[in-house]
């Protein structure tokens, strides 16, 4: 550890690996550590005894549920939207071959006490009216006046197809709601039944495979390496990172922001990061598929707030034995929505009432962290925490985001020329 | 026809045993004596023809110096058909840490995985400081396939993988492909998506 390397980056959840990564291939030399024994941070999949050690320590999982090995359960719901950034990424630094996806079967939205399939011919009609708006200049509010668009109508575009969690959109200019929603509707046109894909064993295989990637370009692995604290100069630059009695330096370092005081008490340093929301998301392990969707394997349902008398939409993401991540027969249910009031399980009722009978279920209530600063002047640089959206997309604006922060210039993706040698 | 196969093969073991080298030796048939890691390979390919006419092609996956520091990704050891556990004949240590490593296997990897256990720096026989009985003795009990390599000078080196590939065909499960090669239109299931159809454009097929 007495080496010296450009950059540090601690945590090994999906933002800091796609960094790492990027970062490697950039020829930076890398040193990547996680206070975990296992990849994904805040974004990894964890089979049944890294599951209860997280949520049940003093309990062991039910033998009934099958093999240890057969689960990869992710601790943030969360899918690919197909035509997004991260595609964009995967695609272009070739980690597609440490990977293989599978669509989510069905997209479905809950509208007067009952879910029904979000249809694509529903969407076409949507979209050709958006045609003759002026996008910069009117509001969401002007275009379903203009069009005379019932409120039931305004959900389902705003929130089943450009998947805002709450109202505030609609008093915006439309272009970014449109864009959304082309978003949407290629990433619907490119697969067919949903606009969504899902890797094989779990979402914990995305970090690990931009982790590989880094490793094949030299960067350095440390797992299970607490991380003690961070160094830094008199002028409050950063140092070095010490773990135990163990110190290493770098220019930089980049990490989650547990790794920057995150849900501690101030020891007089700088407060790094602020929380903003809370989100609830309840994994609840099911023995059937969801009622109402067809037994779809795996489905997105959304409840637009308005449905619901809140603010902030609930989602509900569920996966299967279809895309590995756990035993046959069993239906992994995640419930989420940013937290309103003092009671945030209550909030994911309407939820939880669509699952049927719910075999367990794992609750957390965690905050969204976000930096005070750019990062540029200490050379501390701290990516955000997982958000209520559906998809990876403010995923990779952070990674844009922090790699401008970082390198001083934008992310701009080359395809990798030389890759497999024969 | 004749069959054509094609397996994933993990390489494992401590550091410095010569994973990367042996790896060189097999597909390219070159030796460099101050080789460092292997930087920005995500893994090498190389066919074996077999008397009866098949293919077998080994897609080889280098742990990239992940297990230094005991940070391998269980994603690693995914669908590997066999692995090859390489030790150093001249350092009995690495011999212990290679056991390790099989059980490590035995534990995380698919139960039908077929393991080579690999005594490799057969060039330094001089400096031997594991038997060739001790190994043995441990393969046979765990039921490992065992032989003796050196990557600098070639020897042992095809032969080991050449019984990997007319040991796999029989005992290993059809053959799963990961990412652009995966296996389409199989019936019943719904097929894997292929991320580089669309963007690409052009043919993709086998990535290698």
């Amino acid at each position: 550890m007495d080496e010296e390397y450009d950059v540090i980056v601690l945590g090994t959840g999906l933002t800091e690996c796609i960094l790492s990564g990027l970062l490697s291939v950039e020829g930076k030399k890398v040193l990547h550590m996680d206070r975990n024994d296992y990849y994904g941070g805040d974004s990894a999949s964890l089979n049944l005894t890294q599951l209860y050690r997280k949520f049940r320590p003093d309990q062991t999982s039910p033998s009934e549920l099958g093999r240890d090995r057969d689960y990869a359960i992710d601790l943030v719901p969360k899918f690919i939207i197909a035509s997004g950034e991260l595609t964009k990424i995967l695609v272009h630094t070739d980690v597609t071959r440490y990977l293989e996806f599978k669509q989510i079967a069905g997209s479905f939205v809950y509208r007067d006490g009952k879910i029904s399939k979000v249809p694509s011919t529903e969407m076409e009609a949507v979209r050709s009216p958006l045609m003759g708006v002026n996008m910069d200049n009117d509001s969401m509010k002007s275009v379903y006046e203009k069009f005379g668009l019932e409120p039931g109508t305004q959900d389902f575009i705003g929130h089943a197809m450009a998947l805002y969690l709450d109202d505030d959109y609609i008093n915006k200019p439309a272009r970014p709601t449109y864009d959304r929603i082309i978003l949407y509707t290629s990433s619907m046109a490119r697969y067919g039944k949903s606009p969504y894909i899902y890797p094989l064993y779990g979402l914990g295989e995305l970090p690990q495979s931009f982790a590989r990637l880094s490793a094949i370009y030299g960067g350095t692995y440390m797992l299970d390496k607490t991380i003690d604290e961070i160094i830094t100069d008199a002028d409050g630059k950063f140092i070095g990172v010490r773990s135990g009695e163990e110190i290493v330096k770098a220019k930089q370092v980049i990490g989650d922001p547990s790794y920057f005081g995150a849900g501690q008490a101030k020891e007089g340093g700088k407060m790094r990061v602020v929380e903003e929301d809370k989100v609830i998301r309840a994994i609840c392990i099911l023995k059937h598929p969801i009622p109402g969707t067809e037994d779809a394997d795996s489905v997105q349902i959304i409840i637009p707030q308005n449905q619901v008398h809140r603010r902030n939409d609930i989602y509900i993401a569920m996966v299967s034995s279809t895309h590995n991540v756990c035993a046959k027969d069993v239906y992994i249910a995640i419930v989420s929505t940013i937290v309103e009031t003092s009671t945030p399980e209550l909030e994911i009722k309407p939820g939880l009432d669509l699952l049927g009978p719910i075999y367990d279920k794992f609750v957390s209530v965690t905050p969204l962290y976000t930096p005070t600063s750019t990062g540029t002047l200490d050379n501390i640089f701290v990516t955000k925490s997982y958000d209520a959206t559906s998809h990876f997309e403010t995923v990779v604006e952070d990674v844009q985001d922090v790699w401008t922060r970082v390198v001083g210039k934008d992310l701009v993706l080359k395809k990798r020329e030389v890759e497999v040698e024969q | 026809m004749a069959k054509q196969y094609q397996f994933k093969l993990v390489l494992l073991g401590e550091s410095a045993v010569g994973k990367s080298s042996l790896v060189l030796r097999f597909v390219k048939d070159q030796f460099d004596d101050y080789r460092e890691s292997t930087i920005g390979a995500a893994f090498l390919t190389q066919t074996v023809a077999l008397d009866d006419g098949s293919t077998v092609k080994f897609e080889i996956w280098d742990t990239a110096g992940q297990e230094r520091y005991k940070s391998l990704a269980p994603m690693y050891y995914r669908n590997a058909n066999c692995a090859v556990v390489v030790y150093d004949i001249t350092q009995p240590a690495s011999l212990e840490k290679a056991r390790t490593w099989i059980r490590e296997l035995q534990r995380q990897a698919d139960p039908s995985i077929v393991i080579a256990l690999c005594g490799n720096k057969l060039d330094l026989a001089a400096r031997r400081q594991v038997t060739q009985e001790e190994a043995q003795k441990y393969a046979e009990e765990e039921g490992l396939m065992w032989g003796e390599t050196s990557a600098k000078s070639g020897e042992g080196v095809a032969s080991i993988f050449t019984s990997l590939a007319k040991k796999l065909p029989q005992t290993a499960p059809p053959p799963q492909t990961r990412g652009g090669g995966a296996v389409r239109g199989a019936p019943g299931a719904r097929a894997a998506v292929d991320l580089n159809s669309n963007t690409n454009g052009g043919q993709d097929g086998c990535n290698c």
